[in-house]
């Protein structure tokens, strides 16, 4: 069996990748045992976040709860209001983004450029080219984390919002590149033949053709980027000193060395990074697992 | 993309639709009317790429042959192998390299087990079945500072949930454990999270690579006598093997590459206990400001992952072939 094993017939059925099940199965002690399980394991999943979300709600004291609570014993919006107003985290979040939407639009934009001139050319350099972008997705980016920090200097592009977008976006082509190549490469021959009789240059067809046709793997690139901006906390910690200027993920560290035990705002504003998260996950759900199967054999 | 669109030999050919092909199949082979027009598309990207992958990568190796001046008015001073000398002889690095080695030990296989073992039992027709896989992969698009900080609050010594599940709750113990106070209990934390974390991932991918193998070889074992667990050792793992391999590649990778879990829910303490290679690395180019010392722990790094993964890559590949 090769590793194309793995991979969903097509992106659109991703989702029901490994349901060739028979579907006749009855109603049996296994099934039961079986969602007992996978319930447990749910529930290991979520459980930390329902306590964060109890703890978000309740009023903040110097001790923890104990028992821990799951729910919320006694329902406040105090914490969020606190975080959001006082302790700026409508900056922080306007901050994030801001970053995160310019990041997801520049390295879609740029990307499925480079995508476009790797699956529909031959070039001098191509296949070096293109290998290079692939072992940028081996090394890990804190390696080079030192020589960053002197090129964002360098570059004027420290404290920055701009120069977090930047460095996001060039983070974040290798990875979009190879899954829009691969994309663009399936647009049929016979489509980009009857562009040429009808004498359509190469800029409308990847505007008219290519673009339209991959939008499913650009919704895919979206998500990652936009995830991964949102997410991000080292290379803003090293970038950003400027406090207006942090990013969600910043502030909550931050906040946390300055205040360790109001729990309370820490997990209110915690809360608040992760909706936008789970938003955009459950949006683009099909499409993100598509990319991770893709990278799958990257 | 409509399958309608696709050629017909493309379609049986591809069964996925974001598969690497081989050069000289659909559009790939075309010469561009002028030479400069690939270019043109691929030079945004490619500069990008160039200056903050490529040449940082090159700086980075120069940077650590040097006794680096962060500020402009001290002139930087060539050492040659030093930086990497001091690392070799500095037992602060290899007691976050044994630490990145016991996370690894302590994360990877269970978390690569367990994602195994959730995958098998989500692949079968169950009621919710997207619902739950949903589930299991929210800490996986969760920040890692939020679920850095959320877990050193778990852990907590008083009144931290984890402590109250092992006193009062399993009563497997009388007193609290001070988890992140103490080097072992902390690197399990650590551990904890980042099998937490990264259980979904595992899930997905090797969910997506059981699909793909065919029922009728279930069909045959079954037919054969075969019981549930010749089943999983003849059929199941020879058929996700490449997969398996890439993903237990990529968990050794990231276990290296651990380090805003350890720098929020421990700082690498108590005194340095719980230090890994990045969060060392970075606090002496960060905090101390000795870029080409760091430099040079991140290119020993590098080397060191550089192998493993190629070693492992080559692995796989050669496993691919002999299995086609």
């Amino acid at each position: 069996m090769t590793t194309t094993s793995l991979q969903p017939k097509s992106l659109r059925e991703a989702d029901i990748a490994g349901g060739n099940e028979r579907s006749k199965r009855p109603l049996n002690a296994w099934l039961l045992v079986r969602v007992a399980i996978i319930l447990c394991g749910a529930v290991m999943m979520v459980a930390p976040f329902l306590i964060m979300v109890s703890t978000s709600l309740e009023p903040n004291t110097a001790t923890l709860p104990n028992p821990p609570h799951f729910l919320p014993q006694n329902l406040t919006p105090a914490n969020y209001e606190e975080a959001w107003t006082e302790n700026n985290f409508a900056g922080f979040f306007g901050n994030s983004a801001y970053v995160s939407v310019l990041t997801t639009v520049a390295s879609v934009v740029i990307s499925s450029m480079t995508a476009f001139a790797f699956a529909r050319f031959d070039f001098p350099l191509k296949n070096l080219m293109f290998s290079m972008l692939l072992a940028g997705l081996m090394i890990p980016g804190i390696v080079v984390i030192v020589p960053q920090f002197v090129l964002a200097k360098s570059l004027n592009m420290l404290d920055s919002l701009e120069g977090l977008v930047f460095f996001y976006t060039a983070g974040q082509i290798a990875f979009t590149t190879f899954l829009l190549r691969a994309f663009f490469e399936r647009v049929p021959r016979e489509l980009d033949e009857a562009m040429t009789v009808d004498g359509a240059g190469i800029l409308r067809k990847f505007l008219v053709l290519y673009i339209p046709l991959a939008r499913p793997a650009l919704a895919t690139a979206a998500v990652f980027s936009f995830l991964g901006a949102w997410d991000e906390y080292v290379w803003a910690l090293t970038v950003i000193s400027d406090a207006t200027k942090r990013t969600l993920p910043l502030g909550i560290a931050a906040f946390q060395g300055e205040h360790s035990t109001a729990w309370g705002l820490v997990f209110a504003a915690s809360t608040l990074a992760v909706i936008p998260v789970i938003a955009v996950y459950i949006a683009g759900q099909k499409h993100l697992i598509a990319g991770i199967t893709t990278g799958a054999v990257k | 993309m409509p399958s309608q669109d696709v050629l017909p030999e493309q379609a049986v050919s591809t069964p996925s639709a974001a598969r690497p092909r081989k050069p000289g199949r659909g559009g790939a082979s075309r010469r561009p009317s002028h030479w400069w027009v690939p270019w043109a598309f691929a030079a945004p990207g490619l500069i990008l790429f160039l200056l903050t992958t490529g040449y940082p990568l090159v700086r980075s190796l120069q940077i650590s042959f040097y006794n680096w001046s962060v500020l402009p008015t001290q002139a930087s001073t060539f050492i040659g192998l030093d930086n990497y000398i001091r690392a070799l002889g500095d037992p602060q690095f290899w007691t976050s390299v044994v630490n990145a080695g016991v996370y690894l030990l302590m994360s990877v296989p269970a978390t690569v087990a367990l994602g195994l073992f959730f995958a098998i039992l989500l692949q079968k027709k169950m009621p919710g079945r997207t619902l739950f896989r949903v589930l299991f992969y929210i800490p996986v698009v969760t920040s890692w500072v939020v679920v850095s900080l959320l877990f050193k609050f778990l852990f907590t010594t008083d009144n931290g949930a984890v402590n109250w599940f092992i006193t009062d709750f399993f009563s497997f113990s009388d007193h609290a454990v001070p988890w992140l106070e103490q080097r072992w209990t902390g690197l399990i934390a650590i551990s904890l999270l980042g099998i937490w974390k990264n259980l979904g991932w595992c899930l997905v991918v090797l969910l997506a690579s059981l699909g793909g193998v065919g029922e009728e070889l279930y069909e045959a074992a079954a037919l054969d006598g075969a019981n549930a667990w010749h089943k999983f050792v003849h059929v199941t793992l020879p058929g996700i093997r490449g997969t398996l391999l890439f993903v237990l590649v990529l968990q050794v990778i990231g276990a290296f590459n651990v380090f805003p879990s350890v720098l929020l829910m421990t700082n690498g303490g108590p005194a340095g206990s719980t230090e890994v290679p990045l969060t060392y690395m970075y606090k002496q180019a960060f905090s101390f400001l000795d870029f080409g010392y760091g430099s040079a722990m991140s290119f020993i790094l590098a080397i060191f992952i550089f192998i493993v993964s190629f070693a492992q890559f080559k692995f796989l590949g050669e496993k691919k072939e002999t299995l086609r």
